[in-house]
């Protein structure tokens, strides 16, 4: 018989472990899905792991992408990890990321055709606004109301998806563009374009904007007092309110920071790697990020390991499907499982494993 | 023994880490009331436990009426007829009487005849109860009558109560008590466990002493004094807290006028509360469990507001939130310690800054700085004797008592003028509660004015020069501790609390 | 815009279709908070019953199978749940939004062959005599089975909850469940089977969707309606009547916009068609005001028993 323990305190040792011996099982897990889907599972593994990196061919292609897709989902996830270590569920990030990019775009949109360098600084400030002002529908509706701000937000990325739709129909409409839905192509407006810093790095300033956030939230939790407060609330709810902390002021800036960040990230997003305002230029990486900042535990230096594993699933998941017909949905699913791996082996920081026989004797 | 109901025969309970019973063995005979006397620690709860299956023993053997006990859950229990009252009361809030006191039951009546018999009963044993209330409405002695009534439906033959009356004004201790002597002459046999002396003197006609999980002593508790019993239970001379005699300051805080909704659904308001305390001086405050201490100590923490009400040294501060109020001289530490008074999963560093970080300026523009508060951490554990092998151990991971001792201790080496605790020794044990509590005295003797909420009377005569009780959310006026009876005692803590004509009075208010 | 076209007979006959997905989740769900369990999984089990109903349907071309199998499905899916939470005490609001990611993934990866595939579909029944009675037959007595399974399970969780033992118990444990414990009550057994209930219940409304009203099958085709049923349980207060309510209310949108862009009404299709979720909000706005009651005392809570 199987026993769990409550340790007396949690264990750092299993804390780093578990992630990693999560991402082994999933390997395993996948192996065998893989088989079950009649491929090779080792080659399957070694395409999706290995080849983006080191492969002769596609690794100079691949290995920019690694950052391009990393940068949003860090970015994304260190401001959900904020709230979700204070217990504030703010799962509709895509749809910040959505309203962030309508908002960053259609600032840059509506000066066309400057050439003024503060062009771009704005367009990042209204981005950030626009996911800010997203994610406080949801925090004031909780502070004013109670209201559940899981379901708020969650319910908030359909409207925002609507909202998209419409803006690359109609509003954000390349005028030029004949008819066809989507906005004009930020590649051929220069002032408004997240182009890449150094050419075949992948690095634009939303990764610049995502490693700088890894070190700000760094710092916070670990530093400062409002990081305390945030790591207080969500340990212990009632002895963060009698140490002074205001329940409030927590879910409105945990929410906002999360919002702003999501925001940032999908106008980084739509005025680079996807270049235009088009109705499915999200890729649920707002989602994707909650993943990752589980899988990170919470943790900004995790959170930055996780988003590279992530992407380079997302990477290898691209390859496998054109090397080896792996279907897309297959990744999805692997990253699904990665999540509930970690969360079953979690259990292993906090609780001890006893084995019971029926007799003990001394 | 042909005349036992119940034998226990060298049982032994061991968890990791420690033994919670070891080698118990006594005799429980029809018809009589049987005490398990004992420290907190000192293995009753896992003793009972394994009589009510809830647990099973590692070694040793029970005999109910001449045939092999064992129990494998607490339905087999009660099947055998042994019936259970807990401490912690096991209700369910948001279900009625009736709905409670059948998911105590394994075959249970049809609703409306289990109404009946419920009236009934509680009419027969003196303990009016109306099966159609919610739980969460009642008092914490209606409370426990339906747990009574629970168990008295099935007829059992052994009834075990776990400190029955730590949540009862001595009035209703009265009632019970006339309760149980009805039960015993009627032959059925009462386990009973407290560490209230009088009460068992009172009450049981034999006692088993337990200390540190053995059986150590066995008498008759009617031939005994109470000083007697508390020197075989303890097995030391206990360190009495020696108060010095001082005058009393000028008045430091002031509360008037304060009422409160309570934030939370089954909580109980604060009503038009008055009080003073000066410098110097201990102010205790009684009651039955469930009447507003929470409440009271929440509005003096400043986690619930209260503008206008409240008056620190001469300033309104009854607007202010926890911080700024500490930072101005008014500390307080709450009951509960996992979870209000500390963070469980947080080290003790981390304990240390959650309230020190004002007055002991743990923070620099915002940022923390973490030598100065495990050097304060360090400065409790070394000043209050906690043991633990170091401020980077989580919370969780110390006993009751060495949390307490940090967390009272926190408070008081921030040089409070005024100190609140609530419940300071609940569930610690002997010599760490004579610590706090001479901690206590010595605070005010220093000059701070300091109000203990205890629901321990014996405490509060031992700490309080002026004594108050609150009652359904109402302060009495204190009086000086000094001459007071348990009679007074007991109209201050609102006679028999709980009588459905106060709740009329309460919805009127 | 014609507005005349608007049938209110047909109205609200196909209110009671569009809301039977989210009314049989939600009931589920009910079921589960009130033993003391929140699942945000819903949405993934829906997507799962919905393909794996389809699925079956195909091949077998019964769409009776292709529900049991749902059933099944969404079941089998809510137990990797339930084990996380209950056995491996992870938390409860990360684990239910896994296994609607990972639900999404699975369904999707399932479903990629049976894309733009037609199913046989429920008939509907003539239910002789009543169904003749002018406006309520129609809107009362002209649906397919799975409409009176889900207004009978409305029923029978009422009625379970309300009057048997088996009720209270649920109930009992999703209030305090240490003190059902204490009792002697299997606390984790009773939450496994009530989290498979709804998985089940999850699984009907998603394949209701994928064999019923649309009937096809599109990848991510349930789009929030597991998120729409966990609004409309707190909605209603963790009851079944009002569960009904809700979801009928909700579904009373859903078909008056679409009907209302059929209509040609001179509003942006995309603010018609994101007003349920706008609504659904609002309606959350108004429950919160009047606070927490009937949220079961333990709900969300990981249970640990120490002894």
């Amino acid at each position: 018989m199987i026993r769990l323990e409550k340790r007396p305190s949690p264990s750092r040792f299993w804390a780093t472990a578990t992630p990693i011996l999560a991402v082994i099982a999933t390997m395993i897990a996948g192996g065998i899905m893989f088989a079950l889907l009649g491929k090779d599972p080792l080659e399957a593994i070694r395409t999706i792991f290995w080849d983006p990196l080191f492969h002769e061919t596609f690794g100079p292609y691949s290995r920019p992408q690694l950052l391009v897709k990393a940068g949003p989902l860090i970015l994304i996830a260190i401001g959900l990890s904020l709230g979700f270590r204070a217990g504030i569920w703010n799962i509709g990030a895509e749809g910040q990321y959505i309203v962030g990019a309508i908002c960053g775009a259609g600032v840059g949109l509506a000066f066309y055709p400057t050439d003024s360098v503060l062009l771009f600084p704005a367009m990042v400030l209204a981005g950030a606004l626009g996911g800010w002002a997203w994610a406080m529908i949801p925090g004031l509706l909780k502070v004013k109301f109670g209201t559940n701000e899981i379901l708020v937000s969650l319910m908030l990325v359909y409207v925002a998806e609507s909202m998209l739709a419409s803006a690359s129909q109609g509003l954000l409409r390349n005028p030029e563009g004949m008819g066809f839905p989507g906005s004009r192509n930020f590649k051929e407006f220069p002032a408004g374009h997240n182009a890449e810093i150094f050419t075949n790095s992948g690095m634009h300033w939303g990764v610049v904007a995502a490693f700088i956030a890894v070190i700000f939230a760094y710092i916070l939790l670990t530093r400062h007092m409002l990081g305390f407060q945030v790591r207080l609330t969500g340990e212990a709810p009632r002895a963060a309110k009698f140490a002074g902390v205001k329940p409030a002021r927590l879910i409105l800036f945990s929410l906002g920071v999360s919002g702003a960040l999501a925001g940032m990230a999908g106008m980084f997003e739509v005025t680079g790697p996807a270049g235009q305002v088009s109705i499915d230029f999200n890729s649920g990486y707002g989602f994707t990020a909650i993943i990752v900042a589980f899988l990170g535990r919470l943790n900004p230096i995790g959170i930055l390991l996780a988003g590279l594993l992530m992407a380079l699933t997302y990477i290898g998941g691209e390859l496998a499907q054109l090397m080896l017909g792996l279907p897309g949905a297959a990744i999805q699913m692997f990253q699904g499982m990665l999540l509930f791996f970690l969360l079953a082996m979690d259990v292993l920081s906090n609780y001890r494993v006893r084995w019971l026989r029926k007799e003990v004797t001394s | 023994m042909a005349d036992a109901l119940l034998t226990l025969d060298g049982l032994r309970k061991a968890y990791p880490g420690v033994v919670a019973n070891d080698d118990v063995s006594f005799t429980i005979k029809p018809g009589e009331v049987h005490a398990l006397l004992g420290e907190n620690g000192a293995g009753k709860s896992t003793l009972v436990k394994m009589i009510y299956g809830l647990v099973k023993p590692d070694q040793g053997a029970m005999v109910l009426n001449g045939v092999p006990f064992t129990p494998a859950n607490p339905a087999a229990a009660r099947a055998a007829g042994v019936a259970m009252v807990f401490q912690h009361f096991s209700l369910f809030d948001a279900l009625n009487v009736a709905e409670n006191i059948a998911l105590g039951m394994d075959n249970p009546p049809h609703p409306r005849e289990l109404s009946q018999r419920i009236r009934d009963v509680s009419n027969a044993y003196g303990l009016p109860l109306d099966p159609d209330r919610t739980v969460g409405d009642l008092s914490a002695g209606e409370r426990q009558r339906v747990e009574i009534i629970r168990c008295l439906l099935q007829d059992p033959k052994l009834l075990i109560m776990d400190e029955p009356t730590s949540v009862l004004t001595p009035q209703e201790v009265e009632i019970l008590f006339t309760t149980l002597r009805k039960l015993t002459a009627e032959g059925t046999a009462i386990l009973y466990i407290s560490h209230k002396l009088e009460e068992i003197r009172a009450l049981c006609e034999h006692a088993t002493i337990l200390r540190l999980g053995q059986v150590v002593d066995t008498c008759d508790p009617r031939e005994k004094s109470a000083r007697e019993l508390a020197e075989m239970m303890v097995g030391s001379t206990l360190h009495v807290p020696s108060r010095a005699e001082v005058a009393p300051g000028e008045v430091i805080l002031s509360v008037d006028g304060l009422s409160l909704k309570s934030a939370t659904e089954f909580g109980t308001n604060l009503h038009d509360i008055h009080l003073e305390v000066r410098a110097g001086e201990v102010l205790g405050i009684g009651g039955v469990a469930g009447n507003g201490q929470d409440e009271l100590l929440g509005a003096l923490s400043g986690e619930a507001l209260a503008p206008g009400a409240i008056t620190l040294k001469g300033e309104a501060i009854g607007h202010l939130g926890p911080n700024p109020r500490r930072s101005r001289g008014l500390l307080t530490a709450p009951e509960e310690r996992l979870g209000h008074a500390a963070a469980p999963d947080m080290s003790l560093t981390e304990n240390a800054l959650l309230t020190g970080s004002v007055r002991k300026h743990l923070t620099e523009k915002g940022f923390l700085k973490w030598g100065a508060a495990e050097a304060f951490a360090l400065r409790i554990i070394e000043a209050f004797d906690v043991r633990t092998p170091g401020p980077d151990n989580a919370a969780r991971s110390l006993s009751g008592g060495n949390l307490q001792k940090f967390v009272i201790g926190r408070e008081i080496l921030q040089n409070p003028d005024v100190l609140a605790v609530n419940q300071p020794t609940w569930g610690v044990d002997a010599s760490a509660a004579a610590d706090i509590r001479q901690a206590l005295l010595d605070l005010a003797h220093h000059g701070a004015a300091v109000i203990v909420i205890s629901q321990d009377l014996d405490e509060l005569m031992e700490v309080a020069d002026r004594f108050t009780a609150l009652n359904e959310g109402r302060l009495a006026d204190p009086v000086p501790t000094r001459g007071l009876t348990v009679e007074d005692i007991g109209l201050m803590m609102g006679g028999i609390s709980g009588d459905m004509t106060d709740d009329t009075a309460e919805g009127a208010a | 815009m014609n507005l005349d076209q608007i049938n209110p007979i047909l109205l609200i006959a196909s209110l009671m279709v569009a809301a039977t997905p989210i009314l049989l989740a939600a009931i589920g769900e009910t079921v589960v908070e009130k033993a003391g369990v929140l699942n945000l999984g819903v949405e993934g089990m829906m997507i799962t019953g919905a393909v794996v109903g389809f699925a079956i349907g195909v091949n077998s071309g019964s769409p009776a199978l292709g529900f049991v199998g749902a059933a099944i499905a969404g079941a089998a899916l809510s137990m990797l749940f339930g084990v996380l939470v209950l056995y491996l005490l992870s938390n409860q609001v990360a684990t239910g939004l896994g296994l609607t990611l990972f639900g999404l993934g699975l369904s999707a990866l399932i479903g990629k062959p049976y894309e733009g595939m037609k199913v046989p579909t429920l008939a509907k029944w003539d239910i002789p005599l009543l169904s003749d009675i002018p406006v309520l037959g129609p809107i009362l007595f002209q649906h397919d089975p799975m409409v009176y399974v889900s207004i009978g399970l409305i029923m029978a969780v009422w009625y379970v909850l309300k009057s048997t033992r088996a009720g209270l118990i649920l109930r009992a444990v999703g209030e305090n469940h240490d003190a059902a414990h204490a009792l002697g009550y299997k606390v984790i057994r009773v939450r496994l089977m009530a989290i498979a209930f709804g998985g089940a219940c999850a699984g009907l409304g998603g394949a209701y969707i994928s064999l019923v009203r649309v009937p096809q099958w599109v990848e991510g085709m349930t789009a929030g309606a597991g998120w729409i049923a966990l609004a409309i349980v707190v909605f209603a207060s963790w009851r079944p009547w009002r569960v009904l309510l809700g979801a009928y209310l909700f579904g009373g949108i859903t078909v008056l916009q679409l009907n209302l862009q059929a209509a040609g009404v001179p509003i942006p299709v995309e603010y018609l068609s994101m007003s349920p979720y706008v609504i659904t909000i609002l309606v959350l706005v108004l429950i919160s005001t009047r606070g927490k009651h009937g949220a079961p005392g333990s709900l969300g809570r990981i249970f640990h028993a120490s002894h």
